[in-house]
């Protein structure tokens, strides 16, 4: 194998990439970008680039000498056009054609939009700091979509001192994602800081002074951010034989066809620590599955089934908001630790009965370390949440 | 080798105790703390899998 083409170069494409250098791969080994930006970290641009506290430059996620270490053949501004599964090519948006013995995509998501123009969206350093020029106290914005983005920017945005509402369309804030009790407990920082918080409204339209809502009312704003979910970038791979379906659909080793892996944001794969499918847009998955796929690709013979527990964490206003596993899906929820009224706590997650996920706010992380091995180890809810009170000696 | 940890970077992930829990550990926020600065041959690999690993690329290796 002499020709590694990486098709995607934020998180999930550059730690492939590393980790095929690492593991001796010395062929060509050609990244991929759209953006003409080497590649930089994303979690801080709804937090600390959005804040002013950082600049751009602290985003890098290598320093320009990790990146020559690795002799890359690097493409960067010019998106992926189509994949050839047959010539083995991959057509870039500036004309370029370029062959590989194996391939790993890593193409991410792009944001939702609403119709009209104007709204911002929240995914590149562009975007962000597009975002930050127009946020000063008084301005008033309208943030789409409270899930964990939207709530982040807002919050960042309430410190800036703007007015700051937000919509969303569910009866309960991130209540699909972490159940109704949790939703709430998020939500209220919000309502307590005055942020105006409107939940059960949909969003029809973007106008030139705010957004319209389906039933015909103008929420009036300065700036609209559209934060309601992201969709895979899959388009360029429509007609190549490749199997789509929200996502890059993979097998339990991020395997997509012959010689063929993806990671990150855009990849479907079976995990079997869960049993089920997933697509997960987390940060740290990306790493940590660009870095498996890259694994499996070079060792086919002594492949692994990339079986992680998920992680994900929020900064909101004073709360770290941190999750392990798969919450999506659950059928019951409890508090196992701490006070949810004090924004101190851990919830722990059922499907089916095993204890799938935990979420804590404001825990120290020896709290949630047990929880997250119950997950990895697929404890049943029994033992870990509900342990048998051994009867009292009679 | 030496290890280096921007600690106003770290996202408290913990990802790098996972990888290399001779190396790092957390304190009570969350936030990675170095247990050892100088890591020798057999703790280069767990090492470099918590760079990789780690959500704020707050972690470096030097040479010295």
């Amino acid at each position: 194998m002499r020709r590694i083409v990486v098709v995607g170069a934020s998180a999930a494409g550059l730690a492939a990439a590393e980790t095929l250098r690492r593991e001796g791969y010395d062929g060509t080994l050609t990244l991929v970008g759209d953006e003409p930006l080497a590649p930089y970290d994303r979690p801080p641009l709804s937090k600390q680039l959005l804040a002013a506290e950082w600049e751009p430059g602290r985003l890098a996620l290598r320093t320009p000498g990790d990146l020559a270490g690795l002799d890359l053949d690097l493409r960067l501004g010019a998106a992926a056009t189509s994949l050839e599964l047959a010539e083995r090519t991959v057509e870039l948006a500036d004309g370029t054609t370029v062959p590989y013995d194996a391939l790993i995509v890593a193409t991410g998501v792009r944001p939702r939009r609403l119709p009209g123009e104007g709204a911002h969206v929240l995914r590149t350093l562009d975007d962000a700091l597009a975002l930050r020029d127009r946020l000063a106290p008084g301005r008033r914005l309208v943030v789409v979509g409270a899930g964990f983005l939207g709530a982040e920017a807002a919050a960042v945005a309430w410190r800036l001192g703007c007015e700051v509402t937000l919509l969303e369309p569910a009866p309960v804030p991130l209540a699909h994602a972490v159940g109704t009790e949790v939703g709430q407990v998020l939500t209220a920082a919000h309502l307590e800081r005055g942020v105006n918080l409107r939940c059960g409204v949909s969003v029809a339209e973007v106008t030139g002074d705010g957004v319209r809502l389906a039933g015909g009312e103008l929420v009036e704003a300065d700036e609209v951010l559209v934060a309601i979910g992201s969709l895979p970038n899959t388009e360029w791979l429509a007609g190549s034989g490749l199997a789509v379906g929200d996502g890059v659909v993979c097998d339990e080793y991020c395997q997509a066809a012959r010689d063929v892996y993806a990671a990150g944001d855009v990849a479907r794969w079976y995990n079997p620590l869960f049993g089920q499918s997933m697509r997960i847009e987390h940060r740290t998955n990306a790493a940590e599955q660009g870095m498996a796929a890259a694994r499996n690709l070079l060792n086919p013979q002594a492949r692994k089934p990339f079986a992680p527990v998920p992680y994900f964490w929020s900064d909101q206003y004073d709360m770290k908001i941190q999750a392990y596993g798969y919450l999506r899906g659950h059928d019951e929820v409890a508090v196992v630790e701490g006070d949810p009224a004090e924004r101190k706590f851990v919830a722990a997650y059922r499907t089916g009965d095993r204890i799938s996920g935990a979420l804590a706010v404001g825990m120290p992380p020896k709290a949630i370390r047990q929880w997250r091995q119950a997950i990895a180890t697929g404890a049943s809810w029994a033992e870990a949440v509900r342990p048998t009170v051994p009867a009292a000696d009679s | 080798m030496k290890v280096e940890l921007e600690a106003d970077k770290c996202v408290a992930s913990g990802q790098c105790v996972l990888a290399a829990m001779e190396v790092f550990d957390q304190d009570d926020d969350g936030i990675a703390i170095l247990l050892e600065e100088q890591v020798g041959e057999d703790q280069l690999d767990d090492v470099k899998e918590a760079i990789a690993v780690c959500p704020a690329a707050a972690i470096r290796l030097v040479d010295q």
